[in-house]
């Protein structure tokens, strides 16, 4: 039997998807074409006229050497990210799955940072890791690396990818942990008598049992870096040394809120959402046919 | 090959609460042994410590000489079937069936050539290539019988394997599995809750209950003689009625009064103490006379087609009767039955054990 609820008129149907409606124009569209709009303007120093310079943004845009060296960084500072906090996710998940003493605990206390403000976790790093301050500076320099993430950026890069992954990872962890719990028993008891061992179960049966799972988090995890790791670079490193942490959403910030060029921003604005749009229908159109099973 | 052998096996779960509780059994080589009994009685968790999916808590278990209490399940050298198939969703029918070989390093054409040869016994040649989804409930239920059989292991292990068919194809599956045991000629274990299965599979039955065994024997032994009034009232459909009486002499016991007549019957009862009568259903003749006679009062009666159940109280006590269709006329309000004292079954009240010649 198909259930369906009959409603004659428009009014009611209308008045109940509007609070939605609403949201999303408001949110999300409406700041959506602004940043169109004022990507084909040029505003005066001062901020009081603005001009129509139709590509004129884009152009220079792509004239300047930083804005590839931006691109680079999201490519590598993305990858890294995801790679690592997708694989530290699934490890720990694992082992949470099997029934051990204090499960519970574990797992409560996993789930912790991902509470924790994007900004903070970038405080908390960067007092661990500082150069002089830091508590964990000092056995790194003890073992003969002149760590300084503040000229270093190589230094930089790294510690930007502990605190983004250290963030991620309880996020991914509930979902690999849920897909992990949603396996049958049976299907690995099955395995097992099958004459596959602990690792060989995992690669053969469980891996690709999870690989949903994994796909969905890959696609949120691109757009976490993408997007939600900003308070983290802007905490940790502010975009330096000298712009080699500078990913594409902090370049939109650096150039548009301190260096005052609106127009130049909103044009980073457009391309970088129309990168993601692609990145995540290329994941979609491909990889998602992969691991239908 | 080789048979099993469990010697005084027991399993405690956390908190103490012990599911199996020291069970000795000896599975000859190349038998088909069934365990069955209510949920919770724990012939699931036998089985599964035979495959080594449950620590053993106590005892010993052996396949063969050898005993394999902390050898791993991959080691053992059985292949069980799930009661949900426990196919691997994401591999074609072939790999599922090929995914133990492998593991085991078996050369591919030994690989492709025993895989075949088992599709072939179970009639799915025509669906190596497909995923288990798109297979019907009994094809999948075939797959997992050539996952077992491709291994040609030295034990087969089944957990209620079909549970999750229709009552047609279970039928067909359970002739089927028989047929396969016999040819293949490996010794099996076989759970189930379903006494009609129990019963036409095994050469040997095991009814369990409360984490013991409550009687082993063949088919017809546990049916004919059950040693206690659980097994009488578990084996068998209609259940057998049990009816509450006294000893009057030897052979001869008293049911509200109207007395029947014994053969197996111990020796030595004191005349007068109460005991617990097991008629069967099929067993009692409906109208008709004889030596050793009872009175019905009949409630309603069932059809089912070629016999009649009718449904009443004997001494007070629930009773069914079986009888051929067109015997009684279907409103009959009292019945006559004439027992024959050798289908007469006797129990303790107290221990509930048969009280039978010894």
């Amino acid at each position: 039997m198909e259930k369906r609820a009959h409603i004659s008129g428009w009014t009611l149907p209308l008045l109940l998807i509007l609070p939605q409606m609403a949201i999303t124009v408001i949110f999300f569209y409406w700041p959506a074409s602004q940043a169109i709009w004022q990507s084909f303007l040029r505003e005066d120093a001062f901020g009081l006229a603005s001009e129509f310079v139709g590509f004129e943004n884009y152009v220079s845009l792509f004239e300047q050497p930083e804005y590839y060296r931006a691109m680079t960084t999201t490519a590598i500072f993305s990858s890294l990210v995801a790679f690592f906090s997708l694989g530290c996710a699934l490890l720990l998940a694992t082992q949470a799955d099997k029934n051990i003493r204090g499960g519970h605990v574990f797992k409560t206390l996993l789930i912790w940072p991902y509470a924790v403000a994007p900004a903070i976790a970038g405080v908390l790093w960067i007092f661990m890791f500082h150069p002089t301050l830091g508590t964990l500076s000092k056995p790194i320099k003890a073992v003969g690396i002149d760590w300084n993430p503040m000229l270093n950026a190589n230094h930089a890069m790294t510690l930007l990818v502990l605190s983004a992954t250290w963030k991620q990872i309880s996020y991914n962890f509930l979902f690999f942990l849920a897909g992990l719990q949603a396996i049958p028993k049976s299907v690995i008891e099955a395995a097992a008598i099958d004459g596959a061992g602990p690792l060989r179960r995992f690669w053969t049966v469980i891996f690709p049992l999870l690989s949903p799972t994994t796909f969905f988090l890959l696609v949120v995890n691109i757009v976490y870096v993408f997007f939600d790791t900003f308070g983290i670079i802007d905490a940790v490193t502010g975009g330096g040394p000298a712009g080699q942490t500078t990913t594409l959403v902090y370049k939109v910030y650096a150039d548009g809120r301190l260096g005052g060029d609106l127009g130049g921003s909103a044009a980073q604005s457009v391309i970088l959402m129309i990168i993601v749009i692609a990145l995540t229908a290329i994941q979609f159109r491909y990889v998602e046919r992969k691991v239908q099973y | 090959m080789a048979g099993v052998t469990l010697d005084t096996v027991r399993k405690v779960y956390a908190g103490n609460v012990e599911a199996v509780k020291g069970v000795s059994l000896g599975i000859e080589d190349g038998s088909f042994c069934v365990l069955v009994g209510p949920s919770g009685c724990g012939k699931s968790t036998l089985l599964r410590m035979i495959a080594g999916l449950e620590t053993i808590s106590g005892g010993e278990v052996k396949i063969g000489d050898r005993i394999v209490n902390q050898v791993e399940p991959a080691d053992r050298d059985i292949a069980m079937v799930f009661q949900n198939y426990a196919l691997y969703p994401h591999m074609s029918v072939y790999d599922n069936m090929a995914y133990g070989l492998k593991n085991r390093g078996t050369p591919k054409d030994e690989i492709e050539k025993r895989v075949k040869e088992a599709a072939r016994i179970l009639a799915i040649e025509s669906f190596l290539a497909r995923k288990p989804r798109q297979l019907s409930g009994g094809q999948r239920q075939r797959v997992a019988m050539g996952r077992a059989i491709v291994r040609k292991p030295q034990v087969f292990l089944f957990d209620e394997p079909l549970s999750n068919l229709d009552a047609k194809l279970r039928v067909q599956m359970r002739v089927e599995i028989k047929r396969l045991q016999r040819a293949l000629g490996v010794t099996s274990i076989y759970v189930t809750h379903d006494q009609v299965e129990a019963m036409t599979l095994s050469d040997k039955l095991v009814v369990m209950s409360g984490g013991q065994i409550e009687q082993v024997g063949t088919p017809s032994e546990v049916y004919r003689r059950p040693e206690t009034r659980f097994v009488a009232t578990f084996i068998g459909s209609p259940p057998m009625n049990i009816l509450p009486g006294t000893v009057e002499a030897p052979g001869r016991v008293s049911i509200g009064g109207q007395s029947i007549a014994v053969t197996d019957m111990r020796e030595g009862l004191t005349p007068g103490s109460a005991i617990e009568v097991g008629l069967r259903p099929e067993d009692v003749q409906a109208g008709g006379t004889g030596t050793s006679s009872l009175s019905m009062d009949v409630d309603f009666v069932e059809e089912l087609g070629a016999t009649q159940l009718f449904h009443g109280k004997v001494a007070g006590a629930e009773f069914i009767v079986q009888a051929s269709t067109g015997q009684l006329p279907a409103d009959t309000r009292r019945l006559a039955l004439a027992v024959e004292p050798a289908n007469v079954h006797l129990f303790d009240p107290q221990t509930t054990k048969r009280l039978g010649r010894v």
